[in-house]
């Protein structure tokens, strides 16, 4: 924590980490549940209008929630470009397939509407394949990041599993989200798929966490210092009991009049704040792990004051119309009315 | 070099999407808004088939532009160290300002009819438009300011702001976004003329593709002739700050007193001079200095240090022409619109000319941006000391995946757009019910698939 005092006086990269973060975290939550639907999309015959409806009930959100990340990777050049410049270079081939997956996603999600009927199909595994492709790549490119961009087997490895734990916490969140959105079959199908999927984020949460501290030993440092740890162990422990919260809860839903719908949607948020919190505890402030911090990467005080003083405006004023249209399209997902 | 391609084949095709966007959904809100105030039913339906249009343009101009914001990082990182300064704030209000503003907006304008009064409704697709135009705000002003820097000043080799008002309203500026979303006006009013054309074609016999058809050729016959006067303007700002770029779209060697206007050329660079040329005697300098015998200076004079000439000799040309055939087009078409009927002969050429605007647009981009070579950011950066250093092998790999996925949406961008225009032939059947009192909508195709709606009957009541 040296750093940190040692730079009290120049707060301003301290608050464009923070903002930051907070696109990152609102990226990973909002468009984390309309990937995670994409992956869980049934393919069957039969399933056809169980797609249209889920993916009616991300309809009015997906290009908002993909802003998000437009925001994270727009703030990152902003703020620290060279920090950029090293991530995005290090990570040049999984990027460029993780936008090919995006693309596949943004694009299908509309002709699957106007194409003719014989190739919807085609275009719903396009939907279904993009946000796989999206979701793995985010997730081996996590573990790259933890890793401090390591080539060895051993952090290829690494990335193998966070590329699955990632998909499988889009897949929890997505399928918590239909069971929100979703009423009769579709809805205990989805209560199903949270079970399953939440069982599956808990190994992959639990396998990043116990081998991040081993290979970095920063990482051990900080979250094993008395006294601080009786504190900072209160993430893992919140995060346990909202898994097991969620999965005993699961088992009593869908309940009578619909009661308790949204619960497990809110406490999956509240596991991805948590996993965030510690992630962003495990590095700060590092912004490349091991290699770079944020002093270290910022660019010059009189652009980030520039845009600061836009930011300060605008994104109240961003929250304010996202919150209206969540209220606009609240309640059960209809089926698709397109326009 | 093969950052260089990947970047241009990948801005050139995002630029074909929001050139259209921009300016359609302007026209979106102008059928929506005299939808609301006349309580005719066609505006409502032609309103109808056009949202569909823009929101799969819009998607493919989304997930194109996500591609964009990544590869600046990527192939650019000597353009960031250098100039991050400046262009990731103008970046970040972009994003702040408008991609937020319309995603939000687009949300509620395509699905939330049902969900929302109609003032409401309209007041989203109002939304949307401003958010596109602001978009495009943000960008060409970090495009001019690459062109004509302004208000900033070098510390340690990284440049710094000092003005922002100055970088932002750059010398070029205001003719950049005139010219720029002039352009985009003319490319989304022939888009709508050809495709309400195709219609017709096709037989459909109802009134909204002859309204589309009627907004595109005169929205083009105003914008046409601004669009020449605004280059003219565009053109005389650049002959002041880039003169190198337009001796070289000009075809002019040699620094001359009266030169004339090439209609026909071809330039060497290897014995620097023109073959085949045609012109019109003083022409040039009367453009450019308004004066007959004023002066140009010449390629020569500027010593290794001027663009290419023949891509911005020929892209000049082409763009320039394609706006005299628009212009031509536009009034031949205003002047047919008071026939009953259009000739076939002229509703083939206007189908022809559907996506006339993006050759025009690409030809001046190219223009523009090759101008600028050797320089990345006029006379501060070069392109060659900003390119990544990333492994050739990584960029042609991605470059290929990129190319073919762009094929393929190509592709199906154009044949669906076709589809949903034969289909429009029959099916708008669902959408001619009268809109309730209240003007809002709820005559939406669930509720009127009745078993003697089929196809055959349609246009009835259009
Ligand atoms: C915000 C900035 C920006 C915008 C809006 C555009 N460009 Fe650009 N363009 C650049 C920023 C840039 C650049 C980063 O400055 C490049 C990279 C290399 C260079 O010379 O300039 C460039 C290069 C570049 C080149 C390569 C030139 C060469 O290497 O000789 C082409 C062909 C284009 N662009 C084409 C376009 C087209 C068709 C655009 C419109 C859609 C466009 N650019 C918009
Ligand atoms: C290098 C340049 C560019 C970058 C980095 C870029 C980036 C982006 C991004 C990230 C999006 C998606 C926003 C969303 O999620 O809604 C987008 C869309 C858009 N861009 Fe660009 N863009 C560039 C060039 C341009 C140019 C030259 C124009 C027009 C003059 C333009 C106008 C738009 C518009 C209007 C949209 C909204 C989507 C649409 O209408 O299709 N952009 N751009
Ligand atoms: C009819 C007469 C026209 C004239 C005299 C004219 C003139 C110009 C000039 C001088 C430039 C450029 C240069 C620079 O300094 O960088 C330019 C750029 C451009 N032109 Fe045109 N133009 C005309 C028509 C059109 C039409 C019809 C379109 C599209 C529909 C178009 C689209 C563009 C675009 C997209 C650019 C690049 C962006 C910019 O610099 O604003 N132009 N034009």
């Amino acid at each position: 924590m040296n750093e940190v005092l040692n730079h009290s006086g120049d707060w301003l990269p301290v608050v464009f980490i923070a903002l930051m973060g907070l696109a990152v975290l609102a990226y990973a939550i909002l468009d984390g549940y309309d990937l995670g639907v994409g992956i869980l999309l049934p393919m069957g015959a039969e399933d056809e209008l169980q797609r249209d409806t889920m993916i009616a009930s991300i309809g009015p959100f997906w290009d908002a929630n993909e802003t998000w990340l437009v925001l994270a990777i727009g703030l990152l050049l902003i703020a620290f470009p060279s920090a950029h410049s090293l991530i995005l270079m290090n990570l040049y081939i999984p990027v460029a397939v993780m936008l090919i997956g995006l693309i596949m996603r943004g694009v299908a999600f509309d002709f699957r509407a106007k194409a003719a009927v014989d190739h919807k199909l085609a275009w719903d595994r396009t939907f279904k394949i993009g946000s796989l492709l999206t979701t793995l790549t985010q997730g081996y490119m996590l573990g790259q990041y933890v890793m401090g961009f390591d080539q060895s087997l051993s952090s290829q490895l690494f990335c193998a599993v966070s590329a699955l734990g990632v998909t499988a916490a889009y897949s929890y969140i997505g399928a918590a989200w239909l069971v929100l959105k979703a009423e009769d079959q579709l809805q205990t199908r989805a209560v199903r798929w949270t079970q399953l999927a939440g069982r599956a984020s808990l190994v992959g949460v639990v396998a990043v966490c116990a081998i991040n501290p081993l290979v970095n030993p920063g990482v051990f440092d900080r979250w094993f210092t008395f006294p601080l740890v009786m504190f900072v162990l209160l993430i893992p422990v919140l995060c346990f009991l909202g898994f097991v919260g969620n999965d005993i809860l699961l088992r009593r839903l869908p309940k009578a009049h619909d009661r308790h719908s949204s619960v497990p949607f809110f406490i999956v948020v509240g596991i991805f704040v948590l996993c965030f919190s510690g992630l962003g505890f495990s590095f700060f402030p590092d912004i490349v792990p091991g290699k770079l911090n944020i002093w270290e990467a910022a660019s010059a005080r009189e652009s980030l004051q520039f845009i600061l003083a836009g930011a300060v405006v605008v994104i109240p004023v961003i929250l304010m119309y996202t919150a209206f249209s969540y209220r606009v399209f609240h309640g059960k997902a209809t089926e698709l009315h397109y326009h | 070099m093969l950052s260089r391609i990947q970047f241009a084949a990948n801005i050139s095709f995002h630029i074909l999407f929001p050139t259209i966007t921009i300016a359609l959904c302007w026209i979106l809100f102008f059928f929506k808004l005299r939808f609301d105030l006349t309580g005719n039913p066609v505006w409502m339906r032609a309103y109808r088939f056009w949202v569909k249009i823009f929101a799969l343009t819009f998607a493919l101009g989304v997930v194109s532009g996500i591609t964009m914001s990544f590869q600046f990082g990527t192939n650019w990182p000597g353009y960031m160290e250098k100039v991050g300064n400046i262009a990731g704030p103008l970046l970040g209000y972009e994003v702040l300002t408008a991609f937020f503003l319309e995603a939000t907006f687009l949300g509620i304008m395509l699905f939330g009819i049902k969900r929302v009064p109609s003032k409401v409704h309209t007041f989203s697709a109002l939304m949307v438009a401003i958010g596109t135009t602001l978009s495009a705000f943000w960008i060409l002003a970090l495009n001019s300011w690459m062109q004509t820097p302004a208000g900033y000043e070098i510390r340690d080799g990284v440049v710094h702001a000092t003005n922002w008002l100055e970088v932002i309203f750059n010398p070029s500026f205001p003719y950049r976004l005139m010219h720029m979303l002039l352009a985009s006006g003319l490319t989304a009013a022939f888009f709508v003329a050809g495709l309400s054309a195709y219609r017709i074609l096709k037989g459909d016999e109802k009134q909204a593709p002859r309204l589309a058809l009627k907004t595109g050729l005169i929205l083009a016959a105003i914008l046409a002739p601004l669009q020449a006067f605004v280059g003219d303007l565009h053109g005389l700002n650049t002959f002041e700050h880039q003169p190198q770029k337009i001796a070289a779209m000009e075809g002019v060697w040699e620094t001359e007193q009266g030169a004339p206007l090439l209609l026909f050329a071809i330039p060497d660079e290897e014995t620097r001079s023109n073959h085949f040329a045609v012109g019109i005697p003083n022409m040039a300098s009367l453009i450019l200095t308004h004066e007959t015998d004023g002066e140009i200076r010449g390629l020569n004079s500027f010593d290794g240090d001027h663009p290419p000439v023949k891509p911005l000799f020929f892209g000049f040309r082409i763009m320039v022409g394609m706006g005299l055939l628009m212009l031509a087009t536009a009034w031949l078409g205003c002047y047919l619109l008071r026939r009953p009927a259009m000739p076939r002969a002229f509703l083939k050429f206007l189908v022809a000319m559907t996506f006339s605007g993006w050759i025009a647009t690409l030809a001046g981009w190219y223009v523009t941006e090759v101008g600028r070579q050797p320089w990345l950011v006029t006379g501060i950066l070069k392109t060659a000391d900003a390119v990544t250093p990333v492994a050739p092998a990584n960029v042609g790999l991605s470059l290929a995946m990129y190319l073919l996925v762009y094929v393929v949406l190509m592709w199906a961008y154009i044949h669906t757009l076709k589809r949903m225009a034969i289909k429009s032939v029959y099916v708008e059947e669902f959408e001619t019910a009268e809109p309730a009192a209240d003007g809002s909508l709820t005559n939406l195709p669930e509720s009127h698939i009745k078993p003697n709606s089929k196809p055959g009957t349609a246009g009835g009541n259009a």
